[in-house]
């Protein structure tokens, strides 16, 4: 046998007691194919491609999860973003297009569909604009349904006009669902720079780039972390913090890199890419905020945090690159505040801040994630908040995103409970003060420049 | 094909026999095991080659946790590339 006892144990522990889990084996499928002027069609045709490919998707998770004994805790599937298909079927109503998904989810028992999406970063075409104008009826009529809107690149720069609509958008989202925890807004994404193969939710969905259907895994991993560099101690240096992250790192991922090996191989799909993230959960010793208070800081969100989280990001993606043959989707730690018993605990306290977030977002994966805010925040403040995002995204070459849950008639002191996955998180204050004539001028940021970097 | 069955908990009379009864029935060949007992406490790591097992991985694994169940034990089988994958590049 090439392993040894305490290889065995160190694993078995892994899952047992330090939470390792898949979080998601999520199947790309592209809806191309479906395109048809009567929306009617498109949808049946949403429909039975989707149900047709994703038929065995659960079962054979289930089977990997028994075989192996890692829990897989979401099967979700991603689509061609919505707005291209919508392209073809002007004027009709285009949150059927939701219900077709919801649809299919529900068939397929799956947890989350991703692809409700519109690519505006550089300017609307046929189909976004309606899109976007129905995602806050769609999401609050379904629940699986998740949606993403890309209003900014580098390479093309920032699209105000959607991040003016955005703002809007998110309020409404939140309106619609306001005697349900405003659970639309958790459901979409904004982001500068989306990557086309990620498998994480809420902004998942299959890019135009993509083969037809593809799998793609998103692992999670950080309790494990947490005990490793507890057993490190207080007195060691960074040095060996930063070399025992990548050392787990690598194990973590090496069992995404097998489970995508093997749910590609049975269901006969190619495999796309492992993302090597740090997903937390609400569970307790499942936190990234724990990461960084175990290297040494008192609370995240104090002096030190930025670069505490810029050490654990690097780390994730050195150790983990090499494991699998293949990396993509967000590939960081994530930083989501109601899905993190340690960042809910130091928003409470009022340790951690917006701003303070939005600095950690530039040198970790994705970016103001699952944020509750004053129910009273207007549009404009809430698309001040996506352009400084999306800005940070642009000019760094990375992902990021803005997914803000305004708390419809609540104010500081109160909180939102989601459920699930997505926990539950106080409502932390924003500075008022209104951007509304930057954000209302319209237009575009133009792209960066790539030389002069200072 | 082999499967790692590991087995935790507080030791007791009979856990081999029991566990190894489990895999011969299954007609599962037993290729190594170790086991340690640190005050009370039991830990055993067991591989068996599966291909010939009479019954599914699934069915093997849901029999032996019954077995834990009943024991009182934890016991876990699981398939060996996870092992491979994770420890050895």
């Amino acid at each position: 046998m090439n392993y040894s006892y305490q290889d065995v144990l160190e694993t078995i522990n892994m899952i047992q007691q330090e939470h390792l889990d898949i979080r998601t084996v999520t199947m790309g499928i592209s809806l191309l194919s479906c395109i048809d002027s009567d929306i009617d069609k498109a949808c049946r045709k949403v429909y039975d491609k989707i149900t047709a490919y994703g038929e065995n998707l659960v079962s054979v998770c289930e089977g990997i999860e028994k075989e192996f004994g890692i829990p897989i805790i979401n099967k979700r599937i991603s689509v061609t973003p919505i707005a291209m298909l919508a392209a073809a079927c002007p004027g009709a109503e285009v949150k059927k297009f939701a219900h077709a998904l919801q649809n299919a989810a529900d068939t397929l028992g799956i947890n989350f569909i991703g692809g409700y999406s519109a690519l505006v970063h550089k300017g609307f075409s046929a189909g976004d604009y309606a899109l976007i104008e129905s995602i806050p009826e769609a999401l609050a009529e379904t629940t699986n349904v998740c949606s993403s809107v890309n209003i900014g690149s580098t390479k093309a720069g920032i699209n105000m006009d959607a991040v003016a609509k955005m703002g809007k958008v998110i309020r409404r989202c939140s309106e619609l669902t306001a005697d349900n925890n405003c659970i639309g807004a958790a459901k979409l994404v904004v982001f500068c720079n989306a990557p086309e193969d990620n498998p994480f939710m809420a902004g998942a969905f299959h890019g135009p780039g993509e083969a037809d259907c593809v799998i793609n895994v998103g692992v999670s991993g950080p309790g494990v972390v947490v005990a490793a560099l507890k057993k490190c101690g207080k007195d060691c240096s960074i040095d060996v913090l930063a070399e025992t992250i990548k050392r787990t790192a690598f194990k973590i991922t090496r069992m995404g890199q097998l489970v995508a090996r093997e749910a590609s191989r049975r269901l006969c799909v190619p495999f796309g890419i492992v993302d090597l993230s740090l997903a937390p959960t609400p569970a307790v010793g499942d936190s990234v905020a724990h990461i960084l208070e175990e290297m040494g800081l008192e609370t995240c969100g104090g002096c030190g945090t930025t670069a505490c989280l810029a050490m654990l990001n690097d780390a994730v993606k050195k150790g983990g690159v090499m494991a699998s043959s293949h990396v993509g989707g967000l590939s960081g730690a994530f930083i989501p505040v109601s899905e993190d018993a340690g960042m809910i605990d130091a928003a409470r306290s009022g340790c951690l801040k917006l701003e303070k977030l939005e600095a950690m977002t530039a040198v970790c994966s994705v970016g103001l994630d699952m944020i509750v805010i004053p129910g009273d925040t207007t549009a404009d403040v809430i698309s001040g908040i996506i352009a400084d995002e999306a800005a940070i995204g642009m000019v760094n070459s990375k992902t990021t995103a803005v997914r803000l849950i305004p708390a419809i008639g609540k104010s500081m002191g109160e909180e939102l409970d989601f459920g699930g996955l997505l926990g539950s998180g106080p409502i932390m204050p924003v500075n008022t003060a209104s951007p509304s004539v930057f954000i209302n001028r319209g237009g575009r940021i133009p792209a960066p420049m790539h030389s002069l970097k200072n | 094909m082999k499967a790692v069955i590991s087995v935790i908990g507080t030791d007791t009379v009979g856990i081999l026999a029991k566990v190894s009864d489990v895999c011969f029935k299954n007609n599962c060949n037993i290729v190594d095991v170790t086991q340690k007992v640190l005050q009370e406490y039991f830990t055993m790591i067991m591989i068996v080659e599966i291909d010939q097992c009479a019954v599914s991985f699934a069915e093997l694994s849901d029999q032996l946790n019954r077995l834990g169940q009943e024991m009182g034990l934890s016991i876990h089988t699981m398939h060996e590339d996870i092992f491979n994958s994770m420890h050895r590049i």
